[in-house]
């Protein structure tokens, strides 16, 4: 009859027949080998970039190709066509990067909202019951999922917004706002004296939204009843600072664009470039985005809608309550990587002329400079580093969304 | 076991044969080196003893590590540019995308332009061949990283000549070929006359050029704002400016009248009357190839002294045989110049014939029998009270 042994007697016989049939020399130990294979690899990486690294610079030295970084601290001498800080052409190399990662972050902030919000829009349309609104979400996803993005950027800047009139033959809204082949022209409001007291009562509205729907929360779990959340919390977002506003006097002046000269000044200018790269990341991540929405929502079972409807719940409250939540989990980590791919794709800022970080930094700082390692390396750096950011809040967000094991 | 392995090893490139003893004591460059890896493995194959395989497979692995090493280890490199360009067959030179009168690619895939002419100059020199010259097409921004990488053996991309780059970039100008400046180029309707009206305008620019800079300058100085809308290659320029994008375009007097020729309706656009910086043109060699560098500024003298000397390609067989002895020097006939630069008697005799002296490359692509009808100005040679002056020729 078989006797089972248990793990411990299989560990123990092991090491017993091991250590009869070899040495016990240091060599043979096989944590202080692992030691060395570890030390023998870093060793040669290190050689091995070392050299790389001697050589380069040696060879840039002989073909009297400068190095360093001293040359952030240099004036630029060139101008950008937008900042979001103060910038003059006798600002330093360091600034140009500085305006130009700022640019980068905007449009790829401007991407990821609008291409989040096409994306969910036409990928839940999918599963619409109106034949029109289905068919309507797979063209769309058909066509810009399929032309190539830099076509789409071209498209957006040489066929629609440089068809626009010219700057003295602007369409316009009220006098108020302006759209010419220059970009669109918005009025600005110029906040006063007391102004910063509308901004708290708005910090205020959004505070009170996530205390309002803890509390809705607490409350239906208690009661079973429902609170009108979404209805409120739009109220509180327009009517806090509308109070305070008007409590205040209305501390703010507005501040329309006006044609003076060859251009319109003042108020806020969307410049076209900004615009037609903006469009075209949305609309093409959008249709990503769509995509792995409609691969959530199949993802779960028929069952769970069967089993909604069976509990009396209305259609779009299946959707909003059961299947999105659960599908979050197939589409956080889909989502992660297309805000990547969208940041990443920002680049091509350059083919027409918008100062995005690429542009404005390897593209005319590099050129100027022709300091091309360090240019190109810090840019690096930075794509790297906003993409890690990106991952990093993804999967915060996606262990929120996960399946919690109770 | 090295000593051993090496022993009977001589290794076998196009320009040498020594020991690998020898070899690894030398100072050799990468592209060297690579050529020595793959003559390696065929030596090998061919002496391939039948049994003592490992042994070999061992031997050739320690080799091809040892010469990586001193590859990595060989320090400077100095590239012999004409050895290249000879083996190779051809010239590879750095052109722009697309300028009328400079480089431009006409509907059979020909290029022509005074640029290209320089190429072309030099392929006649180094291999008595104007037209063996592969072209690369450049955009402002690629053009020196494509130099320095040595994608390219010369670039002769209507580039300004300025001390940051000269100084910092690991270049050398070899000369001017035209000497430009900076000007605007405004459409008629908008009724300026003068860049001191353009206060508040907006500005197409080329991203990466010299005049990035300058207007810059210009307008900081008369203490005048502008919006500059930079693009990447000159015909998006055009593009910007001709749908309204821009009130005007700034570049180089030559590249605005051959963009203004570009335009849907040339009689529209109008150029101003200043010029706002210097902007001396020419071609460009990596630093650290003096002979490659002599070669190429060689050229460009040999056309505009061959103008200052009345030669020309009609002409220069006659003179070469019956002209005076600055004709003969020139042309090969007398004389050494040929054999200084590394090149045959005929170099510049060879330019001539094929490319043309440097009025004539003038005439036929940005003068008057071109549709920019460029004044030959200060372009002119000295004898004629313009600026271009060859260097002695003996």
């Amino acid at each position: 009859m078989f006797k089972q042994k248990t793990i411990e007697e299989v560990k123990s016989a092991s090491r017993k027949s091991s250590s009869g049939t070899t040495s016990n020399a240091f060599y043979n130990n096989p944590r202080i080998r692992g030691f060395f294979y570890q030390i023998a690899l870093v060793a040669g990486l290190l050689y091995f970039f070392g050299t790389i690294i001697g050589n380069t610079l040696a060879n840039m030295e002989a073909t009297g190709i400068k190095t360093g970084f001293d040359f952030l601290g240099a004036a630029a001498g060139y101008d950008v066509l937008m900042s979001l800080i103060s910038f003059e052409s006798t600002d330093t190399y360091g600034r140009i990067f500085v305006v130009g990662f700022l640019n980068t972050l905007l449009v790829s902030a401007i991407g990821i909202f609008f291409a989040t919000l096409l994306g969910f829009i036409f990928g839940v349309a999918h599963f619409s019951h109106n034949w029109l609104i289905r068919k309507i979400a797979l063209v769309y996803v058909e066509i810009f999922r399929n032309v190539p993005l830099l076509l789409q950027v071209f498209f957006w800047y040489f066929a629609v917004l440089s068809s626009l009139p010219g700057a003295r033959q602007s369409l316009s809204l009220g006098e108020a706002v302006f759209l010419n082949v220059r970009g669109l022209y918005l009025p600005k409001l110029i906040g006063g004296d007391l102004s910063s007291l509308v901004w708290i009562a708005l910090g205020a509205a959004v505070a009170g939204i996530f205390v309002l729907r803890r509390w809705a929360k607490k409350r239906q779990e208690l009661t079973g009843q429902q609170f009108p959340v979404l209805k409120t919390s739009i109220a509180m977002v327009i009517l806090f600072p509308l109070i305070v506003a008007a409590l205040t006097g209305f501390p703010f002046t507005v501040e329309y664009p006006a044609l003076k000269g060859f251009n319109y000044f003042g108020g806020i200018t969307v410049i076209p470039e900004l615009m037609s790269l903006a469009i075209a990341l949305s609309v093409y991540t959008g249709a990503f985005i769509a995509e792995a929405v409609r691969a959530g929502v199949q993802s779960i079972p028929h069952g769970q809608t069967e089993a909604a409807r069976s509990i009396g719940l209305r259609e779009n409250k299946i959707m909003s309550l059961i299947i999105v939540p659960q599908a979050m989990r197939v589409i956080v980590p889909l989502l992660n990587s297309e805000y990547q791919s969208l940041v990443k794709n920002s680049t091509l800022a350059a083919a027409v002329g918008y100062p995005d970080l690429f542009n404005v930094f390897v593209g005319t700082a590099l050129n100027q400079t022709g300091q091309a390692i360090e240019t190109i390396f810090m840019t690096i750096i930075v794509y790297f580093v906003v993409n890690m950011v990106i991952s990093f809040l993804m999967n915060r967000f996606n262990s929120a969304v996960a399946l919690v094991s109770r | 076991m090295l000593a051993l392995g090496i022993k009977d090893y001589l290794i076998k490139t196009p320009r040498y044969t020594v020991t690998f003893r020898q070899f690894l004591t030398m100072n050799v460059d990468e592209n060297d080196s690579l050529k020595i890896v793959g003559t390696l493995v065929a030596v090998e194959k061919e002496q391939q003893p039948t049994q003592k395989r490992i042994y070999i497979m061992a031997k050739k692995a320690l080799l091809t590590a040892s010469i990586l090493a001193a590859t990595m280890t060989a320090g400077a490199v100095q590239a012999a540019t004409l050895d290249d360009v000879k083996s190779r067959g051809t010239l590879t030179c750095g052109v722009s995308t697309g300028l009328a009168g400079f480089s431009q690619k006409d509907e059979n895939g020909k290029w022509s332009g005074l640029d290209v002419d320089m190429c072309r100059a030099v392929a006649a020199a180094v291999l008595g061949d104007s037209e063996a010259v592969q072209y690369k097409p450049l955009t402002a921004k690629e053009r020196f990283t494509a130099l320095a990488s040595g994608e390219i053996d010369m670039l002769s991309r209507n580039t300004t000549w300025t001390h940051t780059r000269d100084t910092s970039l690991g270049i050398n100008f070899a000369g001017t070929n035209y000497y430009d400046g900076a000007s605007f180029m405004v459409m008629k309707d908008l009724g300026v006359s003068s860049a001191t009206e353009l206060d508040g305008a907006n500005a197409c620019i080329q991203a990466g050029t010299s005049t990035e800079l300058a207007i810059a300058d210009y307008f900081r100085e008369n203490g005048m704002s502008y919006k500059a809308v930079t693009f990447d290659t000159s015909d998006q320029t055009r593009q910007g400016f001709e749908s309204g994008r821009c009130d005007f375009l700034t570049s180089d007097g030559s590249q605005l009248a051959a963009l203004r020729i570009g335009l849907a309706n040339p009689g529209n656009a109008v150029i101003l009357p200043e010029v706002i910086s210097k902007e001396p043109l020419g071609p460009v060699v990596r630093q650290g190839d003096d002979q490659w560098f002599n070669i190429v500024k060689w050229s460009l003298n040999a056309m505009i002294e061959a103008e200052e000397q009345k030669v020309t390609s009609a002409n220069a067989a006659d003179m070469k045989a019956n002209g005076n002895p600055a004709n003969k020097r020139l042309l090969g006939a007398e004389g050494e110049l040929g054999a200084n630069l590394g090149l045959s008697a005929d170099w510049a005799y060879n330019i001539i014939t094929q490319v043309g002296n440097y009025s004539e490359s003038f005439e036929r692509n940005v003068g008057m029998d071109s549709p920019l009808k460029l004044a030959r100005g200060i372009n002119a040679s000295w004898r004629d009270g313009g600026i271009l002056y060859a260097p002695a020729m003996r």
